[in-house]
């Protein structure tokens, strides 16, 4: 049946190959027989070995993992738009992967007997499904067995290709070629590379590609005044064009690229220099694949252009950070890499979103990562806590500049919304009117948290007070902090509250010792880490620091490290629990990439007896700095 | 049977072993002239089936109804003119085909009051028996996901809008039947994941 909500499928799905390929009139009669399949994150799809089902599956929402479960690997990541599922159901095999929800997914299941006939009828769709099928991998261009698969053969074929071992993996190429004509200039060249973000531009005629400029020859024959700035392409270029053909794998890629000391490699339909240009392939893309480094990922960051293209970035980063882990590199040097990683993700969303408005911002702003990320404690996909601080302004501007920024932190909220940081459940988001204060707001706001220290206010401060600068001006936050300390200088019975709030966290063993946990909902029986052991620690870390008036130290670590050198009689004890802290988040976000989850929840039974001890002995250290500070700031006195 | 067990067979409207996968509801929503369940007509039923988590679109419903009863001002939401060229069955006609694709479905709606109120009245000017079929309400069960916080401030009214943002579920066709009773639908999925997360839920607990 023709509907509302067949048009909603059909118009996503025209958006992606092989849908693309087809009419509009055979897209939406394909679209009312799909069906719409909500499945929860690690809701297994089909199995390993299972019969196959009538249909096929294309993402709409979230992701899908195939793996293969002997060996645990995930083979391959389907995000919006990608096809799985198809080639067991072509080659009318068994499911040789598993297929399970790597996120909260919404999927549209096709059923192969409405799909097939399009698929033997249309040419391109067939065309693109050989290429994409033939192998395991759903990445075109890969395939050996080109030819087979078409035509009479489909449905009948069965291919038992093996999964390629990674080097041999087809590369990933550009496929936006930046092109010019041989009479191009120089300085033409340079506007169009610089605007297009490009390291070379390759030169055409009439399709053909025959020669290539890169930013070396502008830089060796322009800019040392060896030729004017309005010399032609045809003179400058670097020729013949170096080219292949397009299926490559990694590694020849990577031999290519030596043998002819280029960092740049043409890639044509048949890989001679007679037929069109189908893609680019640079050292950068190489590098990409070969692995994830800070400096790829950072270099890819910049290089993005849509909110969309940041997530598969973030998804590198979470490798990059299992791979350090596994490597067992110190916490404090993995936690600072990927923390700047993680900001750089949302500084690039920000300036994404500042491009997206009308005008740039009317005063200077500071854009403020509360809470855990302040402190630079989370690694892992966690909630969004964040706030602005603006310049203040007049009376005349006070509506416009505040509907100015709200519009603003909406459009970032949503894009780091897009890139896995989940809405705060209690709204401590920038878009929410109450986090998007000026400055002398700010300050009243704070001044009536210190004043009034109700347990609200209290546990309110313990979220803001964290913060740190993300993206913005500087001299704002430096402000409200000078004004935070004399405000706290001047009320010091708040610092009895926040000792009283720090001192709230429910307790981690009970009186045998044993571990506390969790009686009810989907956590029952597993240990909370966050509120019974790291929390302790980072309130009254917070607590200590904010009485020596230390400015711009946020880490829990690094706090108590600083503490350490500025009370040389309790450095042992604040050795430990910088110690300690740094042991339990890597606890923690061990278990969350484990479970793809923010790892607050630890089921005991998967630890070993080691591990169990040693997150036993800093149940101890949390326990005598609770006892320090309630002695330090005498508790007793009002509880 | 004791009085203990009969009370408790009154509070559980289902089998416990019935989860809320294999349930089959019904999610609807319907179109207006307006707001007034004596003056106002139904202009479009539009109702899809979710079950096991799954929507087929081939069995999904969408009827625009034949009505004397007019309103320009409410022409702009549902953008559903007066002499719309599908053509159109009569109320009654409408009303039949709307319960056979029903059956004994639960009904799920965003303010479901609304949508069932106005249909049985339609049902009752037709001499047909009014619904009886159990009913969740998105609106209500969205609340409830809600963290219990002095720091934050619900609001009174959760509207459609609102829960398409929250779960990030395109709004492209807001405002016709069939459109919003996807989104309905996909919002009623995300609601009893976040349920499920903060204790485990089955189908009775829904209704409470």
């Amino acid at each position: 049946m023709k509907n509302t909500i067949s048009h909603r499928v059909a118009d996503f799905l025209k958006n992606y190959p092989p849908f693309s390929f087809l009419n509009q009139r055979d897209l939406e009669s394909l679209s009312e027989q799909i069906s719409i399949i909500y499945k929860d994150k690690d809701a297994v799809i089909f199995a390993e070995n299972d019969k196959t089902h009538d249909s096929f599956y294309v993402v709409h929402k979230g992701a899908v993992a195939l793996k293969k479960s002997q060996k645990n690997a995930v083979l391959d990541m389907c995000d919006e738009g990608d096809i799985f599922g198809l080639r067991p159901l072509l080659a009318q095999e068994n499911y040789i992967m598993e297929a399970v929800a790597h996120e909260e997914s919404i999927l549209y299941a096709i059923p192969i007997s409405v799909f097939k006939p399009y698929a033997l009828e249309n040419r391109t769709v067939g065309n693109f499904l050989i290429e994409s099928y033939a192998s395991n991998t759903r990445n075109p261009y890969s395939d050996i067995h080109k030819d087979k698969l078409y035509g009479d053969d489909l449905g009948h074929e069965s291919m038992h290709s093996e999964t390629h071992s990674f080097d041999l993996q087809p590369i990933k190429y550009s496929k936006k070629i930046v092109t010019c004509s041989p009479s191009t200039t120089a300085r033409d060249i340079a506007k169009i590379m610089t605007k297009k973000k490009v390291g070379a531009i390759l030169i055409v005629d009439e399709m053909l590609p025959i020669g290539i400029i890169t930013d070396k020859d502008l830089r060796n024959k322009i800019v040392t005044g060896d030729y004017s700035i309005l010399t032609t392409a045809e003179t400058i270029m670097t020729k013949p064009v170096i080219t292949y053909p397009k299926k490559m794998t990694v590694t020849e890629a990577q031999m290519a690229m030596m043998k002819s000391n280029i960092s740049y490699l043409c890639l044509t339909k048949d890989g001679t220099v007679n037929t069109k240009a189908v893609g680019i392939l640079s050292k950068h893309d190489v590098m990409v694949a070969l692995g994830n480094n800070p400096a790829v990922l950072i270099k890819a960051l910049k290089r993005a252009k849509k909110v969309k293209e940041i997530k598969p970035i973030r998804n590198r980063i979470m490798q990059l950070l299992q791979g350090y882990l596994d490597q067992n590199i110190p916490m404090t040097l993995i936690a600072k890499i990927i923390t700047e990683l993680n900001e750089a993700c949302t500084t690039r969303v920000i300036e994404m979103s500042i491009e997206k408005m009308s005008s740039p911002p009317p005063v200077k702003f500071a854009w403020l990562a509360l809470g855990s990320q302040g402190r630079s404690e989370q690694m892992l996909h966690t909630d969004q806590d964040n706030a602005i601080v603006y310049e203040n302004v007049s009376d005349v501007f006070k509506d416009e500049t505040r509907i100015y920024f709200l519009k603003f932190a909406a459009l970032v909220n949503k894009g780091l919304f897009e890139i896995g940081y989940d809405y705060c459940p209690a709204e401590m988001m920038a878009s929410n009117p109450k986090w998007c204060l000026s400055l002398d707001e700010w300050k009243g706001q704070v001044h009536h948290w210190i004043t009034n220290p109700g347990k609200n206010e209290v546990l309110l401060s313990f979220i803001f007070f964290d913060y740190s600068l993300t993206y913005g001006d500087s001299s704002i936050t430096s402000e409200l902090s000078d004004y935070i300390f004399e405000t706290v200088k001047a009320n010091p019975i708040f610092y009895v509250h926040l000792v009283s709030g720090a001192l709230q966290s429910p307790s981690p063993t009970g009186f045998f010792r044993q571990f506390l946990v969790e009686q009810d909902g989907a956590n029952k029986d597993n240990f909370d880490i966050k509120r019974r052991a790291l929390m302790p620690l980072t309130d009254a870390a917070r607590v200590l620091i904010l009485s020596h008036s230390v400015k711009s130290i946020s880490n829990t670590a690094e706090r108590f490290e600083k503490l350490a050198e500025l009370e040389p009689n309790n450095r042992e004890l604040y050795l430990s629990c910088s110690y300690s802290f740094k042991a339990l988040l890597k606890f923690r976000t061990k278990q969350g990439l484990l479970h793809n989850d923010s790892g607050q929840f630890i089921a005991l039974e998967t630890l070993s007896k080691m591990e169990k001890i040693k997150l036993k002995r800093t149940f101890k250290t949390i326990k005598e700095l609770q006892e320090l500070i309630s002695v330090r700031f005498n508790i007793s006195n009002i509880v | 049977m004791s009085l203990f067990n009969f009370w408790k067979k009154e509070e559980n409207l289902f089998d416990d072993n019935i989860t809320i996968d294999e349930t089959r509801f019904i999610v609807l929503d319907t179109e207006t002239t307006g707001f007034d369940y004596e003056m106002d007509r139904i202009l479009c039923i539009g109702a899809l089936v979710l079950q096991n988590g799954i929507i087929s679109i081939q069995d999904s419903f969408e009827v625009y109804i034949e009505q004397d009863h007019y309103d320009k001002s409410t022409a702009q939401i549902h953008g559903i003119l007066k002499a719309f060229v599908i053509n159109r069955p009569g109320e009654s006609e409408a009303l039949q085909q709307f319960l056979t694709f029903l059956g004994d479905a639960v009904i799920i709606a965003h303010h479901t009051i609304f949508d069932v109120t106005m249909i049985n009245r339609a049902l009752e000017r037709n001499g047909l028996p009014v619904l009886t079929n159990q009913t969740l309400d998105t609106a209500y069960l969205y609340k409830r996901t809600l963290i219990k916080s002095h720091l934050f401030e619900r609001k009174d009214h959760y509207t459609l809008d609102d829960l398409a943002d929250k779960f990030d579920i395109s709004k492209k066709d807001r405002h016709t039947a069939l459109g919003d009773a996807y989104i309905t639908a996909i919002a009623f999925l995300k609601i009893v994941k976040k349920l499920k997360e903060k204790k485990e839920i089955n189908l009775n607990q829904l209704f409470k």
